[in-house]
């Protein structure tokens, strides 16, 4: 759970008004990478509303989440224009080497697959987009190469 | 401290002061910064160009200007060298030194950075006559390649808030209503609705406080023209707001961005914050006695959330379903108040008009559709990218003069318009004019503006599969024949994709659409069985292929493929082993290998290395047999 002073203040920037709820799952969301259980209850006593009310918001909007996240988020996109250029070849690449489906995580937290309707670069589709960078024009063996190397350089690391 | 703008003189003077300031011979590097070329890795030669200016301390001769999308994104990262307009096209970083040097310092272009038309094999110099700009009528995007959309004094000097101004200072709510009627426009978010008419009513509604909304929450796969005018030129749609907010009669407004698209959420704030120090927004604007107030909102990742109804609630914190459409949001939309709901290109449409004259934005157009259109030209296609025609245009003329036709001589075989809502239309109807109603006469609908271009590697069932497994993640679940209807389809198509179609599934899946389209809630069921029906209408005979044949003609359906490497065409390089993950084509060095169909994930990672065209995918009858493949006949018997 994030810290009650931290809750606190994104109530306050969202002037504890319920109807700003959606945004101030988003800012739990940016500190937190996930939206944890004791958090939406804190949220829920602060702004008074009903604990089933929450749960549909968190569960009804894709941006959140109610698991922990990896370390690195990779989000494959299936807009349609990535689709006709082989996007589905492309899930199957990091599924096969992160050993996680579209939506999972990982055991030890290192990795979460996303899947995406459209970023709208769809001039560099398929796109893979890890944590944040864009790779374009991706092939399955591209995939796996970079996400190989993403991993051997955690590995150096922590070594 | 800025100077607040109390009159429309105070605009006229602050425009001057701005353009005083620049001198327009002076160099300028316009380097496109949108999300595609961030993409691409522009803000390393943006960096560069920095550098290298300062290297050469030439830092206050030559302006660095990062603009928006100004459409092109096939020949990304952008880069036009001003007042000249010579246009370079797939710059790097490793570019930026030589172009100093040559065309900045020695006044000569760098050939090997010009774009050259692929149909005279000439090299175009300047960037109105790249052909793929020429052809277009870009009224609203050719503004994102003059500003940076972060300052809003770009956006004043070139006489930006003029149309405000024009409005506060001549025009009363009734007359602003009525300019916008006869103007013709209609909103481009999809329905097509006489924007006019929406303010008509909306101003005419009871009700206290009355609400002004930008619809930034564009989901639809492959449509990105909204976040491109939101992200390169957010000032235009924030005058189109409060226009619209004065023609109505409010004082409070939102726009709704999809929170995927960051850097549209972060200009919106921007024109916000600058346009309020300025008193362009907020109490009293420009000193009419006129206030309204706009907020950003960020969506929260559901494509139903465009639609405006539930757009309505996720604005109220709630979960984004939508209502019954005979409750009308004009008059009883964002909390019960009247709400007048319009889309990016929509508002950013508005300031023309009222600048220009309805009369001006009548010529533009068809009969029934007037003014231009965006259109994100993406998929199968040689230039992708953003693409802005007048209305009445054909889908021949967009896709082969402006876009260039298709990649690698393959053969077209259909565009996609109107996203999941739309349908796939073949290539005898090219000739159809583009505007809202002719595409609906045909199964699809010219819908926000995506037009996914498919070859013929693309399997049209496929396609309708895709859509309707987008929807059926995307459907909120409220009404009962969106959410089962579309499930049961997806379970049809999905067993005709495996080859286990049944005869009878062709006029079942037409029966389940009917039914969905017929009873379903809001826009997003009643529309998504276009692209079932609008393929099984054009493209029958690939259904019959999966059905009858357990044969995908256009060899995407993985149940229905095998990969299979021509020994004529293999050189034995090896490169597809190399990265096969199932360890399962074998072969000599430089002898033709072979897939081993028992080991074979088909993941198409050797159809993607091979540089010789070797591994083919094939489906149906045309298994090869074991003496034209004699190696096969090896790796079988082990």
């Amino acid at each position: 759970m994030l810290e009650t002073g931290v809750l606190d203040s994104i109530l306050d920037q969202h002037s504890r008004d319920p109807a700003n709820v959606v945004a101030i799952l988003q800012d739990i969301q940016a500190q937190a990478n996930w939206l944890p259980a004791e958090d939406l209850r804190y949220v829920c006593t602060e702004l008074a509303i009903p604990l089933s009310k929450m749960m549909g918001l968190a569960t009804f909007y894709k941006a959140f989440s109610l698991q922990p996240r990896g370390k690195h988020i990779a989000s494959v996109c299936l807009g349609t224009a990535c689709h006709v250029r082989g996007a589905e070849r492309i899930v199957g690449a990091v599924e096969r080497e992160l050993g996680i489906k579209g939506g999972e995580t990982d055991e030890d937290l290192q990795w979460t697959l996303e899947t995406v309707g459209c970023l709208g670069a769809c001039a560099l589709g398929p796109i893979v987009v890890v944590d944040g960078e864009y790779h374009g024009q991706m092939t399955s063996a591209k995939t796996t190469r970079l996400l190989q190397k993403i991993k051997k350089a955690d590995g150096n690391g922590a070594g | 401290m800025l100077q607040k703008i109390t009159s429309p003189g105070d605009l006229t003077r602050l425009r001057e002061e701005i353009q005083a300031q620049r001198k327009p011979d002076k160099p300028c590097i316009a380097i496109c910064a949108g999300t595609g070329c961030q993409a691409y890795g522009v803000n390393r030669v943006i960096g560069a160009f920095e550098e290298e200016l300062d290297k050469r301390g030439l830092v206050d001769q030559v302006d660095v200007l990062a603009t928006g999308c100004p459409g092109f994104c096939e020949r990304g990262p952008l880069v036009v060298v001003k007042p000249e307009d010579v246009f370079y096209q797939r710059v790097q970083s490793n570019d930026v030194a030589e172009i100093i040097e040559e065309t900045l310092v020695n006044g000569r272009v760098v050939d090997r950075l010009l774009y050259k038309d692929p149909n005279t094999g000439e090299k175009v110099v300047h960037e109105q006559d790249v052909p793929f700009y020429k052809l277009q009528r870009r009224e609203i995007l050719w503004v994102n390649g003059l500003l940076d959309p972060t300052r809003i004094e770009d956006y004043i000097a070139l006489g930006g808030y003029g149309a405000l101004m024009k409005m506060l200072s001549t025009m009363e709510p009734d007359e602003v209503v009525d300019t916008i009627t006869r103007s013709g426009l209609r909103g481009r978010g999809g329905a097509g609705f006489p924007t006019g008419r929406k303010w008509a009513s909306c101003r005419r509604a009871e009700g206290e406080p009355k609400y002004v909304i930008c619809n930034a929450d564009e989901g639809d796969p492959g449509a990105f023209m909204d976040r491109a005018v939101l992200e390169g030129n957010p000032h235009a749609v924030l005058e189109g707001m409060i226009i619209g907010a004065f023609a109505i009669g409010s004082r409070e407004g939102y726009f709704y961005v999809r929170n995927e698209y960051p850097m549209a959420v972060e200009n919106a704030t921007l024109a916000v914050e600058a346009a309020r120090a300025y008193g362009l927004l907020g109490e009293n604007i420009a000193g009419s006695g006129f206030s309204l107030d706009i907020d950003i909102r960020r969506g929260g990742g559901a494509f139903v959330c465009g639609e405006s109804s539930a757009l309505m609630r996720s604005l109220q914190g709630d979960v984004g379903e939508p209502q019954a459409k005979y409750v009308r949001s004009v008059e009883k939309g964002l909390w019960e108040r009247p709400t007048a709901l319009n889309n990016v290109e929509t508002w950013a449409n508005v300031p023309l008009i009222i600048d220009k004259g309805w009369e001006w934005y009548t010529e533009i157009g068809t009969e029934g559709s007037k003014g231009t259109k965006i259109f994100s030209l993406v998929g199968k296609i040689n230039n992708t990218g953003l693409v802005e025609v007048p209305m009445g245009v054909t889908l021949r003329e967009i896709i082969f003069d402006i876009g260039g036709g298709i990649p690698d001589h393959k053969a077209f075989k259909a565009v996609q318009t109107g996203g999941p809502s739309g349908g796939c239309i073949p290539e005898h109807m090219l000739d159809l004019p583009v505007d809202f109603d002719e595409l609906g006469k045909v199964g699809s609908m010219m819908g926000s503006g995506g037009l996914i271009v498919m070859d013929e590697a693309t399997c049209m069932v496929d396609i309708a599969r895709y859509f309707l497994d987008f929807l059926k993640e995307e459907s909120c679940g409220k009404c009962v024949p969106c959410r089962e209807g579309i499930g049961r389809s997806l379970e049809i198509l999905n067993r005709i994709c495996e080859g286990r179609g049944r005869p009878e599934d062709m006029a079942l899946l037409e029966e389940l659409s009917e039914t969905i389209r017929d009873f379903s809630l809001c826009a997003l069921g009643k529309t998504a069985p276009n692209p079932v029906l609008s393929t099984l209408k054009y493209f029958r005979d690939e259904y019959e292929a999966h059905i009858h044949d357990q044969r995908c003609p256009a060899g995407v359906c993985k149940s229905l493929i095998e990969y299979w490497i021509d020994p004529n065409l293999c050189t034995g390089c090896g490169a597809c082993t190399r990265v096969c993950p199932q360890q399962s084509i074998e072969g000599e060095k430089k002898a033709p290998h072979v897939v081993n169909k028992m080991q074979c994930i088909k993941c198409g990672a050797c159809y993607d290395v091979c540089r010789f065209d070797a591994i083919v995918v094939r489906s149906g009858s045309v298994t090869p047999t074991i003496e034209a493949q004699p190696a096969l006949a090896l790796v079988e018997a082990n």
